[in-house]
């Protein structure tokens, strides 16, 4: 933890993107989390995301609810929009401000206890809803701000800093994403940059609901032996079923892939994901084998992470309600108001 | 790459570019911490161990330490750490009582020839180790070029007279006004060692036309300078050429202007930016109203019957070969005409030993300098030791104290019948500031405010006096906002893998990114995927390995503020910022 700013010197050689800003330029306030928190990880990710798409920051939208991990949009992103809701309710205060506005990229940042407990509802009807945006739960399994009680994502079996044994069932929210219809589902780990990054890239290009379930050690109350999302469990179960590189429309492709090993898939807004194969043939097009795949490996008490589902043909929630393209705030008097021979016309037609 | 060996010593010396940088290697960070802690006399002390001449050299050093700055890299200008050590010198309390006592004598006798800052430090690094140790020197008062040389308004003779005084009271014996005209005479006289410091003596002079009928008003500058500081010369023309780019050339300029000196021009034959005046000193020169001639190279003197009227100039440009050679090319333009009454030729220094017999069994090189074991500075005959600008050409005054050390270190070993090639080594400790989660034994907050100005004299009043000090120094206030701008780089970031739990907690927090968690690879190629590519190659690689992922740490030494955040945001402590102390040996010190 640390209370002083951040120094504001920088080498003069410091990268910068197509915009003109450094890393620096898309962080936001001084993390006050626990040194050592998943979430500040997932925060630089976010931010490294961000710099390497050049998004404006202003065109950015930010939401969280309550919780350590809904604590984070302050720091990153300091000079986008932002809304930090009532506990569990970030999905409907984004579904809403997205209708009113779907020029702005949302990012709603959620935890386990915001997401998988309170709010489980509210996250089940925004991914249903078909909502074009990252969702990103930090999940670490654990109620941190209250002193590490088992959350609902945490795994049967799994050990509490004080000993005990969580007896509930886990809820696991990429399957459950799966099944009501997200069109991006991935899972990572926090203490991953190089499988992260891409992920949360290729979400912010996708032209619908993308939900990433990010596994982030509690340093605090859930980093010990028997916790099964601790830094080293993570590292020795994960199971990544593809690494991705996210490739933008106007951009160079430099990389090249031993033949077969590479899937492509080209989103809505021409951005190009290579999905690298690892290990295990997996197709990350088939929504029922990858729910199949997670359950699967889950039993043998792995943890599945990388791009595990994608489907870039959807529709999102404006073209399922035929919404107005613009800005409902940049509506005009004229179109919001069309005058009286419009009214009576409709009259007339409901006559 | 292979991991660092942070217990070698020149490691994280390096890391404090400033002490580094320094050839005395004064503990700079060190220094300016006492300065903000108000401790003037401590910083005092701290200076002069290292440099003898903290009160002089904070005023007229080269500065070495200053390009070198790391703050340089990363804000517009470095640290003020000349005069802040200048500050040290004007504010501490009477500190007589902190310098070592004259030590019991071990009846070995040193000679020194030559009074300035070489033989000076030669002495009272032997004189506190019980050395009988004598200085010769031609003048009146001690200091060498630094008195002679050196303008009064630059550096007074009270901060001369005081700090060769601390010297002389270590029971350094000073035989004034003695001119040594044989090394011969001096070796038949029962002495262990003989140390010649006698410095670059004599100004290189133009051999143009005109230069001997015109004689009466063309002065080789160190000559002039030194008829100034001692008073021999009181007045110039009111039309003055120097010539030459050099610091020399500048302190010719500004004496110049204020002995009557209205209409006063350097003329340089390279560029602006390549003459060999620090960038400081032509500021000041430019400041008084001088103005610098660059690409002229001096023709001719142009004189009516003996009587000076001016210097003939042809102009040249810079061309540049493969190899980055420079040579000036005439540009075939007319050559220019300046009008004077007076030239100070400030064209370089030379080695002068006339007065050392060739037959004796000291070799010379072609260069007429003395040929020396650059390392021990003992030359061929072996109890004769040199150092200053005596021994390997012209340099500066911080040049020659670290020669001086070294060269006390080789008398003493000479002595002591131990091989002078084993040098005692240097010394390291490294010691944990943490104080609590936040806090530190050191201002971990960096400042990021600009350069304090160094408040001077206006320039009405300081041409008026030759002798009244331009500068006038930082005041209090100035002095400690300065000091915040030092980023303690001798506060060492430390890591220890086996406590790591790669969190990147440290990665992130990082302000300038100078942290990584990669593959290991070969230095080139590792440099090119760290999370902000290094491309200062002069700058290390802090690589530390025995991570669970078998990944390595890499941190870029480049432009770490030291400002603790990865240790702070380190949750197992595997992250420490420790004061790292090297401790140069001097003379006396265990091999």
């Amino acid at each position: 933890m640390t209370y002083l700013a951040k120094p504001k010197l920088l080498a003069a050689d410091a990268p910068r993107n197509a915009l003109g800003y450094t890393r620096r330029d898309y962080e936001g306030a001084i993390s006050t989390l626990c040194a050592g928190c998943g979430h500040d990880s997932i925060s630089a990710s976010i931010v490294q995301a961000c710099f390497d798409l050049d998004i404006e920051p202003h065109k950015v939208a930010k939401l969280s609810g309550i919780g350590c991990s809904s604590k984070t949009p302050d720091y990153f992103l300091g000079n986008s929009h932002g809304f930090n809701s009532v506990h569990g309710r970030m999905p409907s205060v984004l579904t809403g401000a997205a209708l009113a506005n779907r020029n702005l990229l949302y990012l709603g940042v959620s935890g386990d206890g915001d997401s998988a407990s309170i709010g489980i509802g509210q996250f089940a009807h925004a991914m249903r809803r078909g909502v074009n945006m990252t969702y990103i739960v930090e999940n670490n399994g654990v109620y941190g701000l209250t002193k590490g009680q088992f959350s609902a994502t945490a795994d049967k079996g799994s050990k509490s800093k004080k000993g005990v044994i969580n007896s509930d069932n886990p809820i696991d929210l990429a399957a459950l994403a799966l099944q009501l219809g997200a069109t991006y589902v991935a899972r990572s780990f926090s203490g991953d940059k190089e499988q992260l990054v891409p992920l949360i890239k290729g979400a912010l290009r996708h032209g619908g609901p993308a939900f990433i379930d990010v596994i982030s050690p509690c340093v605090t109350f859930n980093n010990h032996a028997g916790s099964t999302k601790s830094y080293d469990y993570v590292r020795e179960h994960n199971a990544a079923v593809n690494r991705l590189d996210v490739i933008l429309p106007k951009a160079q492709i430099e990389a090249s892939y031993p033949p077969g090993s590479l899937r492509r898939v080209v989103q809505h807004d021409g951005s190009i994901l290579h999905l690298r194969k690892v290990g295990v043939d997996y197709d990350p097009s088939d929504r029922i084998g990858a729910m199949n795949h997670l359950q699967e490996r889950q039993a043998l008490g792995e943890i599945v992470t990388g791009l595990l589902y994608v489907d870039s043909s959807g529709q999102d929630m404006h073209a399922h309600l035929n919404t107005v393209e613009k800005p409902l705030n940049q509506l005009g008097d004229a179109y919001l108001c069309p005058g009286s021979k419009a009214l009576e016309a409709l009259n007339a037609m409901l006559r | 790459m292979k991991p660092t060996d942070i217990n070698n010593p020149d490691y994280l010396h390096k890391v404090v570019d400033c002490q580094w940088a320094c050839p005395a290697h004064t503990p700079v960070p060190e220094y300016i911490r006492q300065i903000a802690a108000g401790d003037f006399s401590t910083a005092y002390m701290i200076n002069w161990r290292s440099n003898v001449f903290p009160g002089i050299l904070g005023r007229v050093c080269d500065r070495p330490c200053e390009p070198a700055c790391r703050r340089g890299r990363v804000d517009k200008e470095p640290v003020a750490i000349c005069r802040l050590k200048r500050v040290a010198a004007d504010f501490k309390d009477d500190i007589r009582d902190r310098l070592p006592q004259p030590a019991e004598k071990n009846g070995k006798r040193i000679a020194c020839i030559g009074g300035g800052p070489a033989s000076l430090t030669v002495a009272r690094d032997l004189a506190v180790q019980g050395y009988q140790v004598t200085v010769f020197d031609s003048g009146s008062s001690p200091g060498g070029m630094m008195r002679s040389q050196i303008p009064k308004f630059r550096l007074p003779d009270s901060v001369i007279d005081e700090e060769c005084g601390y010297i002389e009271d270590l029971g350094v014996e000073l035989r004034r006004n003695h001119w040594i005209g044989s090394l011969r005479e001096v070796l038949a006289g029962d002495w262990d060692a003989v140390f010649v410091g006698t410095g670059a003596p004599r100004g290189r002079d133009a051999d143009l036309p005109g230069r001997n009928q015109a004689a009466g008003h063309i002065h080789v500058g160190i000559d002039w300078l030194a008829n100034v500081a001692f008073g021999h010369v009181t007045s110039i023309g009111k039309r003055v050429i120097v010539l030459g780019g050099g610091n020399t050339a500048m302190d010719c300029c500004r004496s110049a202007r204020r002995l009557g000196g209205e209409d006063v021009r350097v003329v340089v034959r390279s560029g602006f930016d390549e003459m060999k005046a620090s960038p400081w000193e032509k500021e000041d020169a430019l400041h008084e109203g001088i103005p610098i001639h660059n690409f002229l190279v001096q023709k001719a003197f142009t004189h009516d019957h003996g009587r000076l009227t001016g210097v003939l100039f042809e102009k040249v440009r810079a061309e540049y070969d493969d190899k980055g050679r420079r040579s000036l090319v005439p540009t075939g333009e007319p050559d220019v005409h300046m009008e004077c009454d007076d030239v100070l030729i400030a064209i370089g220094q030379e080695n002068a030993f006339p007065w050392i017999e060739r037959d004796i069994g000291i070799e010379f090189d072609r260069w007429g300098l003395p040929v020396l074991n650059a390392q021990t500075l003992q030359s061929t005959l072996s109890r004769v030791f040199f150092g200053g600008d005596a021994a390997l050409g012209p340099k500066n005054i911080i040049t020659a104290v670290a020669q001086g050390h070294e060269a006390a270190i080789s008398i003493d070993l000479f002595c002591r019948k131990l091989p002078l090639t084993q040098r005692p080594p240097a010394t390291m400790n490294l010691v944990s500031q943490k104080m609590g989660i936040h806090e530190w034994s050191y201002d971990n907050q960096v400042s990021e405010d600009a350069r304090r100005k160094v408040p001077v004299r206006s320039i009405e009043e300081a041409l008026k006096d030759i002798k009244s000090e331009f500068e006038l120094g930082y005041d209090f206030k100035l002095a400690c906002a300065e000091t915040a701008r030092c980023l303690n780089c001798d506060v060492a970031t430390v890591f220890k893998p086996k406590l790591c739990i790669e969190c990147d907690a440290c990665v992130d927090i990082c302000p300038t990114e100078c942290i990584t968690f990669t593959q290991n690879g070969e230095e080139d190629e590792l440099r090119g995927r760290l999370k902000a590519p290094s491309h200062n190659p002069e700058q290390a690689l802090y690589l530390a390995e025995g991570l669970k992922t078998a990944r390595v740490m890499v941190k870029d030494e480049n432009v770490c503020l030291h400002c603790g955040m990865c240790a702070e945001r380190c949750p197992t402590g595997a992250w420490d910022m420790q004061k790292f102390q090297v401790n140069i040996a001097q003379a006396g010190a265990e091999v």
